[in-house]
């Protein structure tokens, strides 16, 4: 049990003092980042990034990460009292967080939703214990064609999942990968799509499309709205929290698969988002009150917070143990290993033992920590989102210029930033998704290269995507994701001809 | 783009005009994508396939997707109000002075555009005194400059201002 041993080990370091102290500054900070509308775990992340270059890479990396894990937390209390998904992986809590709050029920719902978080992170946790290891190994296996197959499932689930229009979520996606491809092709070398302007030769950044989409969309919408957040109350004491804690034993078998869901699509770099969609989605075809989904039925807060937990935190295992991030917030801790001069990949587990193992135990401290921290501040978060939005709103806007400039320190990124913003809130208001929008910014790239790279290899034949098992059913996965909602409506028009007949 | 001709007649555009807007524009940049792929070349070449291939497919895939939609929207009822004017003019009042801001950011800095933003907002939308107004209008750059400047090492755009205060 050489494993234990590095954990344990890790234990002692991430139970030191300062550690503790870094680790409770970066949930707060986090939560705040995740209640606070058009600032999330990616740009927040990155904005704070630079606070971390005096410390050590373990306590840096235990900051960091806190901030994640306390965006993650965040996201689900602007989700239920205000019905605005603080995340974009909170979108799917909102569908019965929010009606539970309208009816009153705000406290069990919150707790579902923090309990569930937990359980889907430490359910992460574990697992990265037991094969962040191993997990290399296996994977290193994966050539091209098995890559792209798993990016393939990842975005046809959007298709198949996402509550809009199946067309208009290829149209999102697929502009999002246009973007991607702007700027220099990382197989030729060539340049393409810039139209001879030169501050397109360095492509789209992801940062600048979150910080756009997410954040001045998000602000734009808001005060559409009539400049004020229309939430319920926060109403946490001790008892809705046992009672809450009393019931949630009956999800059992909901929780589970949402784990594992979760830490699949954590996994693959799927991510958070499309997670706690696709989780959403079976639980509610899979529950026995499924058509009560969408009124406030606490199983659907359940399903879409444990699954984002769970893909939230696993999305550190690829990262950690191949260099290749699970989800953009993980993209941006990536880039923090290189600027603490770490090479992030299996040789981490070998030579910065300290580093790996010390993060792997400070993720179980500081969810308890979180736990904590989000079940006793609920009211001082949700009376943040009190302050009147015309002061709100001017200093999200500040942060967020501020943000977009450090990405570059350019500002024709704060330019990009405001036209993102622009964009975000016309096609949200047309029902356009913007997550897998996002996803497509940051993986296209990957996406494209793996997909020529296979084409490559069988000479141009698309047969290399079914050569062996492991890439067809990946691949079959994803068409069966792909075509779910034709399913659905088959399925649907069967249904009255038998109740007919 | 959402602002159509069509809407002019009721209290604001109308959701299907604004929805028709959207998929042609989209179209349109699935077309310009389309025209830069082949630019770039979309056959094969030493390196397998070659840098328009990808973008080609992701161009033709934004065209069929938009032409759906448009067909989907034609169809669509027209009562809908994408928003009404007031609304497009309260998003007007962020879009506009944030504009003006990210504009002059180059010019005059980062922390002085910020202090005048915050400013502004707090006066139109919210009508505060002007104690306040400064107290947060000034305070927050402030603190911005500190934690930037000063505890990240991160500079910011500065201008003339700060030029003039040494800094």
């Amino acid at each position: 049990m050489e494993e234990l041993a590095n954990l344990m080990h890790g234990f002692s370091v991430a139970l030191q003092p300062f550690n503790i102290g870094v680790m409770f500054l970066g949930i707060v900070l986090g939560v705040l980042i995740g209640v606070l509308p058009g600032l999330g775990g990616a740009n927040g992340v990155a904005i704070l990034l630079p606070l971390t270059f005096t410390m050590s890479p373990t306590s840096a990396i235990i900051m960091l990460s806190c901030i994640y894990w306390g965006a993650l937390f965040g996201g689900a209390i602007t989700s239920i009292l205000f019905n605005i998904p603080g995340e974009p992986w909170s979108v799917a809590t909102t569908f019965d967080g929010h009606p539970m709050a309208q009816k009153g029920k705000a406290g069990e719902a919150l707790t579902a939703a923090f309990t569930s978080s937990f359980v889907g992170a430490l359910f992460a946790i574990v697992m990265i214990t037991l094969i962040a290891p191993l997990v290399a190994a296996f994977a290193l296996k994966f050539g091209p064609a098995e890559q792209f197959s798993v990016y393939f499932l990842a975005f046809c689930s959007f298709v198949g999942m996402s509550k809009e229009p199946p067309f208009k979520t290829i149209a999102a996606m697929f502009i999002g990968f246009a973007l991607a491809a702007v700027g220099l092709d990382s197989i030729t070398g060539q340049l393409r799509l810039t139209f001879g302007t030169e501050t397109l030769l360095t492509g789209f950044n992801f940062l600048i499309a979150v910080i756009g989409l997410f954040g001045i969309g998000e602000i734009l919408l808001s005060i559409e709205e009539g400049l004020k957040f229309r939430g319920g109350k926060a109403g946490m004491n001790p008892k809705v929290v046992l009672q809450t804690w009393a019931e949630l034993p009956r999800y059992w078998a909901t929780s589970l698969r949402s784990c594992i869901i979760g830490c699949w699509m954590g996994i693959s770099p799927a991510g958070a988002t499309p997670a706690s969609f696709m989780s959403y989605g079976i639980a509610r075809r899979a529950s026995k009150r499924g058509n009560n989904f969408g009124k406030g039925e606490i199983e659907g807060v359940v399903a879409p917070e444990t699954a984002a937990h769970a893909a939230g935190t696993s999305a550190l295992l690829p990262m950690l143990s191949l260099g290749v991030p699970g989800s953009p917030t993980a993209a941006v801790l990536l880039g923090g290993l290189l600027i603490w001069g770490l090479q992030p990949g299996p040789l981490l587990f070998v030579e910065q033992k300290e580093f790996v193992w010390g993060l792997i135990a400070s993720m179980y401290i500081s969810n308890v920590v979180g736990l904590i921290v989000v079940l006793t501040c609920v009211p001082l978060f949700a009376a943040i989102l009190r302050i009147p939005f015309s002061i709100i709103a001017p200093v999200i806007l500040v942060i967020c210029a501020i943000g977009a400039y450090t990405v570059h320190n350019s500002t024709f990124d704060i330019v990009l930033m405001l036209v993102f913003g622009i964009i975000g809130y016309v096609m949200k208001k047309c029902d356009y998704p913007l997550a897998p929008m996002v996803l497509a910014i940051v993986l296209g790239d990957k996406a494209e290269e793996n997909f020529r790279q296979s084409l490559l290899a069988s000479q141009g034949s698309l047969d290399i995507f079914w050569s062996n098992g492991l890439v067809g059913s990946i691949m079959a996965l994803g068409l069966i994701a792909l075509f779910w909602p034709i399913f659905n409506v088959l399925w649907a028009r069967m249904r009255p001809a038998r109740a007919a007949t | 783009m959402s602002d159509d001709s069509h809407g002019a007649a009721r209290s604001g555009p109308g959701q299907r005009s604004a929805e028709l807007g959207v998929a042609v524009v989209m179209a349109l940049f699935a077309l310009l994508v389309i025209y830069g792929s082949i630019q770039a070349g979309i056959g094969w070449g030493a390196e397998g396939p070659k840098a328009g291939f990808f973008p080609f497919y992701v161009g033709i895939a934004i065209l069929i997707a938009s032409a759906v939609n448009f067909v989907r929207a034609r169809g669509e009822s027209s009562s809908e109000l994408f928003a009404d004017w007031g609304q497009l003019r309260q998003v007007l009042a962020v879009v506009v002075p944030t504009a003006v801001y990210v504009a002059v950011i180059p010019w005059i800095g980062l922390y002085v555009a910020s202090l005048i933003l915050i400013a502004f907002f707090m006066k139109r939308l919210g009508n505060y005194g002007w104690h306040q107004i400064a107290a947060i209008a000034i305070g927050l750059p402030l603190v911005a400059f500190v934690v930037f400047e000063r505890w990240f090492l991160v500079p910011l755009p500065k201008g003339p201002i700060e030029a003039w205060l040494g800094f």
